[in-house]
């Protein structure tokens, strides 16, 4: 199963197979994220793919060139070198600027492209016959969990966003007593409750803080709870579920009310964590000004929508700063602040993507794949975004299988079983009395005890002792033997010696043999 | 020896075996009913020996010494996955003794015994030879059967049961022959051969997962010949002893249908699913969706990943001997802190508990190794199990399609946790020849190939890794 790289099998295809991988260095300011480490480069490798990097690619996330070296890439000098030598492009930011331009024809590129609100890009791609693959437009169904980058990405933001608020937030986290008196624990706010917000609830569960969380769907309070946060609910009956798993916009009733319970809770709460996002719109303003000064001085405000316009009025994209005393976090490279762990969890997410596509043997754009349909926004230079619509139900849980019925009804026909045996066992029994002889009652008796004795030593046996129970009971009933020996004590040719004597020899080979091996399987048994 | 002696030190025999049995229950007292049993079947030896019925001490001294070496080679040669065919083979010789006791018996010259006494007498020998050669027939064929010569699949002759019925009449018949006529030699002979070929019969009408059951049946018939055999010797040893092992063979039969909830009397008259199984045609709603195959590389990831490990083994690894490499992979996972643990099916393997002698063969210590019951509950916070060689075991159609042939036994229920890889040979049906869900499902992997080179070739990729983590 190991893949071989066979060069030029496919004669068909004038251009060489796509088999080799380019992960350029990222050129966005401050981005420190890179699109393979050398874990995943390894795994790529052995889907059949030839991995080259540039020069200091993962440096920002702590990955050396030795690195990669050591897990068998090739290291380019330059950006222009590597683009020119890969088939296939894997990148974090989507390609701007110089990239754009110096980009050569027929290539594939594997990013962040974000096509509904860089249209511009397409065209410019497009011009260059390009082929591209929006990590952010894989479609959010279970088979493509594996590659969804958007959810890794927010998992990390939601985790980073309790530890810039801890950063930020003068307090424990924790409640605690000691002897210089009682600190009362923090109390959070999370609202929206998806990926990046159960990180976020789970991360400040974690740090021993009290969490509260607000979502207009329903469904996800079950999730909210077993991560030990409490569901804020409002009295008010609309659900927020979108199509493929997000949330809608609502009614403006519903927004009054959401609006009441925030400025309710705005007094208490001492950080809040926004995540609320509707694909395609700009983030809804939920925290508003007046809210922001309600809250006590020395609170936090963590938006994770600051690149979408953000969640809270007051919010500066890219910025942290101090509004009446609320320290107001709008960072947008949250992520790239994790970068060996987004690294990490993005080159795998590419790489399940690329395993899903065939390999290097086989890699093909297949239309009929929906989750590759859903990233395809580019192919051989058409536009080909956004995809034909799918529907996505929200995720249904899988059928637990159902315990069958039978068993009761069987247990009732044992019981009918039971009394006709105890009938038939007493009828016999009563024969017996009648019709034999005390020499042979008093064997009988023997018997029946036995049996008794039988089943209740054997009832406790353990299972695991059920083949040595089976040799050393078959050594006992070469106890036969005896019965071989009361009948040799004749003439030596008669033919009951005889008999006598082979029943003697079978039987000695069955009780040696058993209590033997048995010995030997119980020396095996040890802790 | 008087005969108020004997009686005492058979006392004294009975009381050890019963302590023998009892200290099997479990394996710290194991070692201990063992040799109970060997003080007990010495004594009782002994006590006969010296008794004053017996005094042909040549013939006696040229039938043991032979035995006892015979069997002595035997045990200390078998190879711990031969155990079934061992146990089987033994159980035949009891079988054959027992008739052959019968038939001595029938042959001793004067009983001196008169009317209802002697017809129970020979009642009594009746019966006895009758269970003996339905016992040796039987492990003849189960003995066949294990090692292959005979071939698994069941025997379905066309009118089985009226065969078997036809067969036992018959000897009832002849039994009546027996007792009337004063050469009742005849009709002993024959019914002798007929209890022969019921013994074949119904054996090859069971299917090779039957098989616990089987050995387990057989175990038991062996008991009850040893104690026809006491009742018509008056031996209380005998008697006791037999119905000892007699009840605990039966006991052992329960216990196995029971985990393939079947109904006992189905298996031993031999048809697997009948009925149901002709009700729901095989192969007809084939499960959905693609198996997912895997690699050796991928699963020593996984296992590496894995903070829990489940490895539930089945026939397959008993017959590709895998276990010392499981073994081995046990070790590497456990000094890795992994919490890695087995599980057993009550059925696993060819005979009760045979799974768990080939662990404690491979030294897998018998505190990881857990029967069903104790593990399925912790199935669900599992990452990653291992089913080698495993089939019918883990197949969840049991549970969730009643139409299904093993509908209502008991599985493990693997499915539920994160990740199933399935060592197999291939996506073929197991021995109750139905289709498992299992392999087409999302978290389910196939490792396809012989269990033996996949699971070493597991073991030499993690104990690379092994290297690669001390060298770093």
């Amino acid at each position: 199963m190991t893949a071989t790289i066979t060069k030029g099998a496919d004669a068909n295809q004038p251009q060489h197979p796509p088999n080799s991988i380019g992960v350029p260095k990222e050129i966005y300011a401050n981005e420190a994220r890179v699109a393979a480490t050398p874990e995943t480069v390894k795994k790529l490798q052995k889907l059949g793919f030839e991995v080259l990097i540039q020069s200091g690619a993962g440096a920002a996330a702590n990955f050396s060139d030795e690195a990669y070296e050591k897990a068998g890439c090739k290291i380019v000098p330059d950006a222009q070198n590597l683009w020119e030598q890969a088939n296939i492009i894997l990148k974090v930011r989507a390609p701007q600027g110089e990239e754009i331009e110096n980009l050569p024809e027929g290539k594939t590129i594997i990013s962040f492209i974000w096509p509904a609100q860089n249209e511009e890009l397409l065209n410019q791609l497009a011009a260059k016959n390009t082929t591209a693959l929006a990590m952010d437009s894989i479609p959010r169904i279970s088979r493509a969990q594996k590659m969804d980058a958007l959810s890794s990405m927010a998992n990390i933001a939601g985790y980073r966003a309790v530890i810039e608020a801890a950063n930020n937030f003068g307090r424990f986290f924790t409640g605690q007593i000691t002897a210089a008196g009682k600190v009362p624990p923090a109390k959070i706010m999370v609202i929206g409750a998806g990926v990046a917000g159960l990180a976020a609830i789970g991360a400040g569960r974690s740090l021993g803080a009290i969490v509260r969380a607000f979502d207009t769907r329903p469904a996800v309070k079950e999730q909210v709870e077993s991560l030990g946060a409490e569901f804020l609910e409002l009295e008010f009956e609309e659900d927020g579920t979108g199509s493929g798993g997000y949330a809608k916009t609502m009614s403006k009733e519903f927004i009054d009310a959401e609006m009441a319970l925030f400025r309710e809770q705005a007094k208490e709460i001492d950080i809040i964590i926004t995540t609320a996002l509707i694909p395609g719109r700009p983030a809804p303003k939920l925290v508003l000004t007046d809210m922001v000064e309600m809250m006590k001085e020395g609170s936090v405000i963590v938006d994770l929508a600051a690149e979408q316009g953000g969640n809270c009025e007051v919010t500066k994209p890219n910025e942290v700063y101090k509004y009446k005393g609320v320290t107001i976090i709008g960072l947008t490279d949250l992520p790239s602040r994790m970068a060996a762990q987004s690294s990490q969890l993005y080159g795998t997410n590419l790489w399940h993507l690329l395993k899903d596509m065939g390999g290097a043997e086989d890699y093909k754009v297949d239309y009929e794949d929906q989750v590759v349909r859903g990233a395809l926004v580019l192919h051989e230079g058409k536009v080909t975004w956004p995809p034909p619509k799918v529907e996505n139900p929200s995720p249904t849980p899988p059928p637990k299988p159902k315990a069958v019925v039978t068993p009761v009804a069987k247990e009732e026909k044992k019981s009918g079983n039971g009394m006709l045996w105890v009938i038939v066992a007493g009828l016999a029994l009563l024969g017996i009395g009648i019709g034999a002889p005390t020499s042979f009652l008093s064997h009988f008796t023997v018997f029946v005890l036995a049996c008794f004795i039988g089943y209740q030593v054997i009832w406790n046996v353990s299972p695991a002792l059920h083949t040595p129970l089976m040799s050393v009971t078959n050594a006992i009933s070469g106890i036969i033997i005896l019965g071989g020996m009361l009948q040799i004590s004749g003439e030596i040719t008669s033919p009951s010696v005889i008999l006598g004597a082979i029943a003697i020899l079978v039987g000695t080979i069955n009780i040696s043999g058993g209590f033997l091996v048995t010995q030997r399987m119980l020396k095996m048994f040890q802790k | 020896m008087s005969n108020n002696l004997v009686a005492v030190a058979y006392i004294a025999a009975s009381a050890l075996f019963i302590l023998s049995l009892g200290g099997l229950s479990n394996q710290e007292t194991a070692r201990q009913g063992n040799t109970f049993g060997i003080i007990g079947m010495a004594i009782a030896f002994l006590a006969t020996a010296l008794s004053a019925a017996v005094n042909g001490y040549g013939v006696l001294i040229g039938a043991i010494v032979p035995g006892a070496i015979i069997g002595s080679i035997l045990a200390a040669r078998v190879a711990m996955t031969a155990m079934p065919e061992l146990v089987a083979i033994l159980h035949s010789f009891v079988g054959l003794a027992a008739v052959l006791v019968g038939l001595a018996t029938f042959l001793q010259p004067e009983n001196g015994l008169t009317g209802v006494e002697a017809t129970i007498h020979e009642l009594e020998i009746y019966i006895g030879i009758f269970i003996g050669a339905v016992t040796f027939a039987g492990s003849v064929v189960a003995f066949g059967k294990l090692n292959g010569s005979f071939g698994s699949k069941p025997l379905m002759l066309p009118a089985r049961h009226l065969i078997n019925i036809a067969l036992l009449v018959g000897s009832v018949y002849l039994g009546y022959q027996f007792m009337t006529t004063t050469e009742g030699l005849q009709p002993l002979l024959i019914m002798t051969g007929l209890a022969c070929v019921l013994g074949f019969l119904l054996v090859m009408g069971i299917g090779g997962a039957d098989m616990p059951v089987v050995i387990s049946m057989l175990n038991s018939y062996s008991g009850w010949a040893a104690a026809a055999a006491g009742f018509m010797l008056s031996n209380d040893v005998l008697i006791v002893t037999g119905a000892l092992v007699g009840s605990s063979g039966a006991i052992l039969s329960y216990i196995m249908c029971e985990a393939m909830n079947r109904s006992f009397l189905s298996v031993i008259l031999g048809g697997f699913g009948e009925g149901s199984g002709a009700a729901a045609p095989k192969g007809e709603a084939k499960p959905m969706g693609e198996a997912t195959a895997t690699n050796v590389e991928e699963v020593a990831e996984l296992l590496d990943d894995a903070k829990s490990v489940v490895i539930v083994p089945g026939y397959g690894m008993a017959v590709a001997q895998a276990q010392h490499s499981v073994s081995d992979i046990t070790k590497i996972l456990r000094k890795r802190g992994k919490d890695v643990r087995f599980g057993i099916h009550p059925v696993a393997g060819r005979m009760p508990g045979h799974m768990n002698v080939l662990l404690a063969e491979a030294n897998v210590p018998y505190d990881i190794v857990l029967e069903m019951d104790e593990i399925n509950d912790d199935l669900s916070e599992t990452d990653v199990v291992l089913v080698i060689g495993a089939n019918d075991t883990v197949n969840p159609s049991a549970l969730d399609d009643p139409t299904s042939p093993i509908a209502g036994m008991p599985v493990m229920e693997v499915w539920n946790a994160n990740n199933v890889v399935v060592m197999k040979r291939s996506l073929g049906i197991g021995y109750a020849g139905v289709d498992n869900p299992l392999f087409y499902m999302d978290n389910n992997q196939m490792l396809f190939g012989d269990a033996k080179a996949n699971v070493s070739a597991l073991l030499n990729e993690l104990s690379k890794s092994e290297k690669e983590l001390v060298s770093a």
